[in-house]
C-alpha cells in the first residue's frame, strides 16, 4: 500500500440545506500530484477548501465525516487552524497577489508566523522565489509592487508565497485557468519540479494538463467521486461510463 | 429584437450627456474658482509678517492672528487624536466583525443621522456635556472634543466604505497562508484601505477645522494664546465670525479666512500629493 497523507472518508457537506459533497472516499498519496476533475459545479473546490478549512469562514457551511491528515482528524477541536493552513497551502483561481512589494508578498506567512529576522527572512525568499521560478526575473525589483507583475508572474508568486511557509501539501483551485499558455507550462513545469517534495492536489479543467501534470485522478459528478485512480488508466480505459464521456467531452 | 422607436439615437444621447456631465463639472471648478478668487483677493492684502505672527490688538481691529492660527491648530488636533481611533476602529468592527444583527443597523443608521445633524446642535451638547457637567469649562478640550464628536461620523463611514472595499481574494490569500483574522486586517485590509481611510480624517478635519457653530458655546473666545488644554481659545473661523458679525475689522476678516482658505488647501493638496504616492507604491505604477 502506498503511502498516503489525505484519508477522507464518508464526507458530507452542506451549505444550509443544501447538500454538495456526498459520500466521499478519498486517498492522497503523498509527494505526488492528485487532480480533481468534474464539471462546473460539482464541488471541486468545496473538497479543496474543505482541506484546509477555508469553508470555516462561510457560516452556512456543515461538514460531517472523516478528513485525516496523517491520521489526525483536521476538523477535531484541539486542532489549530493556523497549523493546519501552515501545512496545507493554497493557490488560488485568480492570482491574488496582496499590494503590497514582491518580496513582502513571499515574506508574510513567515513574518505571520513570527520570522522577522531579515537576513533569514532574505534567504527564505530568495530561495522559495527560486523553486517557483521567478528569481530571475524580480531579483532587481523586489521592493516593486507585486501588482505590477503579468498575470502569469503573479500566479507564480503566489506559489512562491505559499512554498516559503514550508507546507506539505499544497492546494490549487484551477491555478492557469486564468493565464496564457505560456505563464500555463510554466506553472505545470513548476509542479513537475515539486511534486517529489510536495503533495500537489489540483483541481483543472483542462484535461490535457491533468494528464500532463498528475499521477492520479478523481472524477467528481454531482458532488460524488464517480471514478479515481491512476491518471493513465482513467484516461485511456475508464471504467465508468459517465467518466468516458467526460474526458472526451461529451458532456453537458 | 424588437426596436422601439427612439427620440434621439444613443451616439446623440451620449454625446449630449458628455457636454452636460462635463459643463457641470466645469461649472462647479468655476464656482469654486471665483470663491477662492474672491477670498484671496480681498484677504491677501492684509498679509504681513505681523498679521501672521503678532497678537491682536484691541478685539481684532488691527494687530494679527497668531493666537488664532495656534488654537485652530490645536483644537483641530484634539479633534483628531480623538475621532480617528474612535471612527476607524469602529469601521473595523463593523466592516469585519459585527455582521447584519439589528443592533449594527441601529449603530449605523445613529451614524448617519449623527453625519447629518446642524453643527450648532453639537456646539449646545458641548455646552451643557463637556463644559458644564463634565466641568472642563470653555476650553481647548471642550471645543476639541465637540469637533471629535462632529469628525467620527464621517471618519466611521469613508472608512468603513473602504474597508469593505477590500477584495475577498486578498483576505482568502492571507487566511490561507494561516495568518489569523486579526493579522489578515491590520496586515492586509487596513494597508489596503489606508487611501481611503485617510480621505475620511481629512474630510473630518476639514470639517472640524471651518467649524464656527459648534465651538462657539464650548471653546471661549480668549485673544491670547492657549497654554494648554484647559485653557480657553479663538480658533479662526470663530475670530472670522466675531469680526465679521461684530462689524470689527472687514478687512482683516477676509485676512483671516484667507489664512483658513489657505491652510486647508495646504492640507488638502499634500494629503492627496502622499496618498497618491502610496497608492502608486502599493500598486505599482
Ligand atoms: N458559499 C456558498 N454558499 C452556498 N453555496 C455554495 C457556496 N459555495 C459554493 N456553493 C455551491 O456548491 C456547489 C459546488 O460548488 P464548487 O465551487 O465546489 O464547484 P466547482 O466544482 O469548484 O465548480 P467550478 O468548476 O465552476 O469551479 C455549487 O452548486 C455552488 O453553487
Ligand atoms: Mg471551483
Amino acid at each position: 500500500m502506498e503511502n498516503i497523507i489525505i484519508e477522507v472518508k464518508e464526507l458530507n457537506t452542506y451549505f444550509d440545506e443544501s447538500h454538495i459533497l456526498k459520500d466521499v472516499y478519498l486517498d492522497i498519496p503523498r509527494n505526488a500530484v492528485t487532480s480533481l476533475i468534474g464539471p462546473s459545479g460539482c464541488g471541486k473546490s468545496t473538497f479543496l477548501r474543505t482541506l484546509n478549512r477555508m469553508n470555516d469562514v462561510i457560516p452556512t457551511f456543515k461538514k460531517e465525516g472523516t478528513t485525516l491528515l496523517d491520521g489526525k482528524e483536521i476538523y477535531d477541536h484541539d486542532v489549530d487552524v493556523v497549523d493546519l493552513r501552515k501545512r496545507v497551502g493554497m493557490v488560488f483561481q485568480k492570482p491574488n497577489p496582496f499590494p503590497k512589494s514582491i518580496f513582502e508578498n513571499v515574506a508574510y506567512g513567515l513574518r505571520v508566523h513570527g520570522n522577522n529576522d531579515k537576513k533569514d527572512l532574505e534567504r527564505r525568499v530568495e530561495a522559495s522565489l527560486k523553486e517557483a521560478a521567478l528569481w530571475d526575473e524580480v531579483k532587481d525589483k523586489l521592493d516593486d509592487s507585486a501588482m505590477g507583475l503579468s498575470g502569469g508572474q503573479q500566479q507564480r508568486l503566489c506559489i512562491a508565497r505559499t512554498m516559503a511557509v514550508e507546507p506539505e501539501v499544497i492546494l490549487m483551485d484551477e491555478p492557469c485557468s486564468a493565464l496564457d499558455p505560456i505563464s500555463t507550462t510554466k506553472i505545470e513545469d513548476l509542479i513537475h519540479k515539486l511534486k517529489n517534495e510536495f503533495t500537489i492536489i489540483i483541481v483543472t479543467h483542462n484535461m490535457q494538463q491533468a494528464t500532463r501534470v498528475s499521477k492520479y485522478t478523481a472524477f467528481f459528478l454531482h458532488g460524488e467521486i464517480v471514478e479515481k485512480g491512476l491518471t493513465d488508466k482513467i484516461f485511456i480505459e475508464p471504467e465508468d461510463k459517465r467518466t468516458e464521456d467526460y474526458i472526451t467531452g461529451r458532456f453537458g | 429584437m424588437i426596436s422601439m422607436p427612439r427620440i434621439i439615437s444613443p451616439h446623440h444621447a451620449q454625446k449630449i450627456m458628455n457636454v452636460v456631465l462635463w459643463g457641470v463639472g466645469f461649472l462647479a471648478i468655476v464656482i469654486l474658482i471665483i470663491i477662492i478668487g474672491y477670498i484671496l483677493y480681498n484677504g491677501l492684502p492684509q498679509f504681513s509678517l505681523e498679521f501672521i505672527f503678532g497678537n491682536p490688538v484691541g478685539s481684532g481691529e488691527s494687530g494679527g492672528i497668531w493666537p488664532m492660527i495656534v488654537s485652530t491648530f490645536y483644537v483641530t488636533f484634539i479633534a483628531l487624536i480623538v475621532a480617528t481611533p474612535l471612527g476607524v476602529l469602529a469601521a473595523i468592527w463593523l466592516a469585519e466583525y459585527a455582521g447584519e444583527s439589528n443592533l449594527v443597523k441601529a449603530i449605523r443608521f445613529a451614524a448617519e443621522t449623527l453625519a447629518s445633524i446642524p453643527s450648532i446642535v453639537f456646539g449646545l451638547f458641548g455646552l451643557t456635556f463637556f463644559v458644564v457637567f463634565l466641568q472642563m469649562g470653555f476650553s481647548v478640550l471642550s471645543g476639541g472634543l465637540t469637533l471629535a464628536l462632529m469628525a467620527i461620523p464621517t471618519i466611521l463611514r469613508t472608512a468603513e466604505v473602504s474597508i469593505e472595499a477590500v477584495p475577498q481574494s486578498y483576505k482568502e490569500g492571507s487566511l490561507a497562508l494561516g495568518a489569523s483574522k486579526w493579522q489578515t486586517i491590520y496586515r492586509v485590509v487596513i494597508p489596503a484601505a489606508i487611501p481611503g481611510i485617510t480621505t475620511g480624517i481629512i474630510l473630518g478635519m476639514a470639517r472640524a477645522i471651518e467649524e464656527t457653530a459648534a465651538i462657539l458655546y464650548t471653546v471661549g473666545a480668549a485673544l491670547a494664546i492657549p497654554m494648554s488644554i484647559w485653557d480657553p481659545a479663538r480658533p479662526l473661523p470663530l475670530h472670522l465670525y466675531i469680526l465679521a458679525t461684530e462689524g470689527v475689522s472687514l478687512p482683516n476678516a477676509y485676512g483671516t479666512a484667507a489664512v483658513l482658505v489657505l491652510i486647508i488647501l495646504i492640507i488638502t493638496i499634500s494629503t492627496n500629493y502622499l496618498v497618491e504616492k502610496y497608492t502608486k507604491k502599493m500598486m505599482g505604477r
